[in-house]
């Protein structure tokens, strides 16, 4: 089994952080995963994106062809990432920034990733890690127990209880909106 | 073994730390300063020192001037600083100084783009700095090779007296992958150079016995006296500008590396044995062949992988026993085509060798360098 990953959006919302955070709940589950990512020059703004791949067999080639989950967190990047996606894909979109996502494609799931991070933690700054549980939700590619440990080893000191609120409002948010 | 998550950059931090470094030198640039940033930090806990300095050339000179004292040093860069670093590089060259670079390269010349991956320091790896010289240059696939090579590259440069450059790409560098990592690394085999048995007064700095063409290296400051000199100079470490002084000079310094080539060159062939056709490749690049080899066996194409691991000096006996063995060899490498020349002058004409450079920001899909493949394939 296989998952091909693509988290996309703006510098700064932390989508590299969340496939660095899936990759090692991977490996925690004893699978193989490699994560990369391409990004400009800016610290902050500018597009953004992740890939993961978790694997039971070796990966080589690190970064992913077509993903069979494409997070997008920006029109920006639903624009731009679309194209490398396929009628086997599921794009996954932040709805509070995402309207039109081109091509078609399995499922479309329009999630109030950002909004939820708000209303559920206080801040816009824990959207990855909704996103994250979301992902993993949708695809159970690794563990609840890897996925919190993997979650409360990244994040700082003082955030672990608000950061499992995060992951479980995001596997919530999949319940009720994936069809 | 502790089994972790980490990205090539870190891989080579830990193994510097486990190779023995006790100084880095440098001056960051992406996709290079993780191993700066990492080392900032590891370094102080074993005991070593970390200077970031004014630019890249400096940084290679504190590094020089830390292994001079005794200590094993590296300094980390990417293309821009490797330019600037070429003076000192040609420094530890003539004197002798074992010494590692690792240079995560981008795409070049001049700024080029700092966060897309190439392979654009092939040639200037082992031609950058001026005059005749001889470096051995090794380039890393995947996050533990990245922790093995380097603690190879600084025991190489120990036992030879050598600068090695770690020749890295930003594939390698930033992706992240698993490693399992040895908990004590004092277990690790590390080379420590050749010190001086004799007395102070009896030293000759670059004097040689018993067939051994690396000479001992004194610990600048122990009493020993080392006259320390980019000139051409004999055996007392003084200029001798000779005609004789200078073949034998340069001989040595060539010589010490290429009398020991069973030693130095290492590579890895990936379903060779029966192949057809071999896809010749190295650091980054080399990830999506992989790939391609398992995609057109899956055709019927039988296909194998001949990866350098060393890729200076150049791995030419090996490359000339498969030039015999295959149908045409394709070099994939993420430049508009540098390493191709050497092999095209190894194979001379012995079979055909094609070239997939690939030069526009990002790494080939192991579906466009398997459509390379067929193109010449016939198929």
């Amino acid at each position: 089994m296989r998952h091909n990953f693509r988290f996309a959006g703006t510098g700064g919302q932390g989508l590299i952080t969340a496939a660095i955070i899936l990759a090692e709940a991977a490996i925690e589950d004893n699978k193989e995963a490699v994560q990369s990512q391409s990004y400009g020059p800016e610290a902050r703004g500018g597009s953004s994106k992740a890939d993961c791949i978790i694997s039971d067999d070796k990966i080589w080639f690190n970064r992913v062809v077509c993903p069979d989950v494409l997070l997008v967190m920006s029109q920006e990047a639903a624009s731009k990432y679309t194209g490398d996606t396929d009628e086997n894909s599921i794009v996954v979109t932040d709805s509070l920034f995402v309207k039109d996502v081109p091509g078609k494609h399995k499922q479309r799931i329009d999630l109030p990733i950002t909004h939820t991070a708000v209303e559920q933690c206080g801040k816009t700054l824990f959207a990855n890690i909704v996103a994250l549980g979301a992902i993993v939700g949708l695809t159970h590619c690794v563990t609840d127990k890897s996925i919190e440990n993997a979650v409360l080893g990244r994040v700082p000191k003082g955030t672990e209880e608000a950061n499992k609120k995060a992951l479980k409002a995001g596997m919530e948010l999949v319940k009720k909106y994936a069809k | 073994m502790s089994i972790k998550l980490l990205q090539g950059n870190q891989a080579v931090v830990e193994g510097a730390i486990a190779a023995g470094v006790k100084f880095y030198g440098g001056y960051p640039i992406t996709p290079s300063t993780e191993i700066a940033e990492q080392l900032a930090a590891r370094l102080p806990q074993v005991g070593g020192k970390f200077m970031q300095t004014e630019d890249e050339l400096a940084g290679l000179g504190a590094a020089v001037g830390a292994s001079m004292g005794g200590k094993k040093a590296m300094t980390a860069t990417s293309g821009p600083g490797f330019s600037l670093k070429q003076e000192m590089l040609g420094l530890a060259c003539t004197a002798e100084i074992p010494v590692v670079i690792v240079n995560v390269q981008r795409v070049g010349p001049a700024t080029g783009q700092p966060t897309s991956p190439a392979q654009g320091e092939v040639m200037m790896s082992r031609w950058g700095t001026h005059g005749d010289h001889w470096v051995i240059v090794v380039s890393p696939v995947s996050v533990p090779e990245c922790f093995w090579l380097t603690i190879r590259a600084v025991n190489l440069a120990e036992k030879y007296r050598v600068p090695v450059i770690i020749l890295m790409d930003e594939v390698v560098g930033h992706m992240r992958e698993k490693i399992e990592l040895p908990d004590d690394y004092s277990t690790i085999r590390t080379v420590e150079r050749k010190r001086p048995a004799c007395r102070p007064e009896d030293y000759l700095a670059y004097g040689t016995a018993d067939g051994d063409l690396v000479p001992p290296m004194a610990d600048f400051g122990s009493g020993y006296r080392w006259h320390v000199t980019g000139l051409i100079h004999d055996e007392t470490g003084f200029p001798k500008g000779t005609p004789e002084g200078t073949v034998n000079a340069l001989n040595r310094l060539h010589d010490k590396i290429y009398n020991n080539l069973d030693d130095i060159v290492t590579f890895e062939e990936y379903k060779m044995d029966d192949a057809e056709y071999a896809i010749l490749s190295f650091g980054g690049a080399a990830r999506t062949a992989y790939d391609t080899v398992d995609m057109a066996r899956k055709e019927g194409i039988k296909a194998g992988l001949f990866r350098a691991i060393t890729i200076w000096p150049f791995p030419e006996a090996q490359v000339k026993v498969l030039a015999g063995k295959v149908k045409g060899i394709l070099v994939h490498e993420l430049n508009y085509g540098q390493y191709v020349l050497e092999v095209e002058r190894v194979v001379s004409g012995k079979c055909p060798v094609w070239l997939y450079g690939k030069y526009d920001n990002s790494s080939a899909t192991p579906q466009q360098l398997l459509a390379e493949l067929k193109k010449h394939v016939g198929r």
